[in-house]
């Protein structure tokens, strides 16, 4: 299929041009669209855009609604209410969903992730919540990155098995409802659901500062139960390049860390049939 | 008909907003602080039936936007 991507933004979303960016370096068509393209009567014809023309979404980073309520809620509230069908109808259909920082926080806050579900891509409640950082500070640097997805997600099978990638949010924390953390953690485990751990420099999973939040298991970034939703704090937009990398040249070539999980969903799209 | 409602943290869920005011707190040298809670107001002027018929209302509107059933719930105060 043709790699046609809508990158969902509404009032203070803010990563939505790297984003763009990032997906037509890997050959992807790919443009910002505000959600009220999809479905307000107020827009211009030329501007009007139907969730069935793509084949794949981002929800990208920043601060969508001024964070008011809780990180991501009015932009999943917002989305919840007039293309609920249509989403889980996508995701039902195999294409890929993408949340980078603020993204999976709406992710979440749908009820598309953790999503182990595979029957229903999207619950009625959320069953997680990126919660406050521990420290609470807005935590902005690097976070390295163990990759320990099996296969299952679609976004990562170009990816080594160590990267880094910048954080930037202060409600990052992944939390699963009380005395059900083991049992949430064994499923998504069990269901090769894990996707991006944080490790320090040596590679060895450890707290505070490499784990920037005091996520539960170290957890950065997970997909659903059929890989095809997928969400992470860190943001590979931001490395898209090599002179990105803070260490540069962090390695040959002319690209960084984060091309790997767009270049991931480009060609998964072009596989499909 | 106006309500406060009250979106708090479950029991035993960190609260790293009141765990640092706390902090700030005793710095600034009041050390008979014990615990420091955060919580969040909305202030909602709706009209109803009644006040039950309200209350159902914001219940749905806590499941629905107001608070993440994992880490938070809600009480309501009448304010009129």
């Amino acid at each position: 299929m043709e790699p046609r991507v809508a990158v969902l933004r509404i009032e203070g979303t803010n990563c939505e041009d790297e984003t763009v960016r990032a997906l037509r370096e890997c050959g992807a068509f790919a443009e910002a669209i505000h959600l009220k393209q999809l479905y307000s009567d107020m827009i211009k014809e030329s501007e009007k855009r139907r969730l069935k023309d793509y084949t794949g979404i981002v929800f990208p980073g920043g601060f969508s609604a001024g964070d008011y309520v809780r990180a991501g809620a009015i932009f999943s509230a917002r989305v919840k209410s007039v293309l609920r069908k249509d989403i889980e109808e996508f995701i039902r259909s195999e294409f890929p969903v993408l949340g980078i920082c603020n993204g999976f926080q709406i992710l979440v806050e749908i009820g598309a992730l953790p999503g182990m579900d595979e029957d229903k891509p999207i619950s009625d409640r959320p069953e997680m919540v990126l919660a406050i950082n521990n420290s609470n500070k807005f935590e902005c640097r690097l976070s390295i990155l163990k990759h320990e997805n099996k296969g299952k997600c679609i976004f990562t099978r170009k990816v080594k098995d160590i990267v880094v990638l910048p954080v930037a949010h202060a409600e990052g924390k992944v939390v699963f409802p009380a005395g059900m953390e083991e049992l949430y953690i064994e499923r998504l485990v069990e269901n090769d659901q894990i996707v991006f751990r944080y490790v320090n420099d040596k590679g060895e999973y450890a707290g505070y500062p490499w784990n920037p939040n005091g996520s539960i298991y170290n957890i950065a970034g997970i997909c659903n139960a059929t890989g095809n939703v997928f969400g992470l704090m860190p943001h590979p937009e931001r490395v898209l390049y090599n002179w990105h990398h803070f260490d540069y040249p962090h390695e040959n070539g002319e690209y960084g860390d984060g091309k790997s999980v767009f270049e991931s969903m480009v060609e998964y799209i072009k596989n499909m049939r | 008909m106006i309500a406060d409602v009250y979106i708090e943290l479950k029991e035993g869920v960190a609260d790293p907003e009141g765990e640092s005011t706390k902090k700030a707190l005793k710095l600034l040298g009041f050390d008979n602080v014990k615990s420091v809670s955060s919580i969040k107001v909305f202030r909602i002027e709706l009209s109803a039936e009644s006040r039950e018929k309200a209350e159902e209302e914001i219940k749905q509107m806590c499941e629905k936007l107001l608070a993440n059933p994992v880490i938070q719930r809600y009480r309501i105060n009448w304010i009129s």
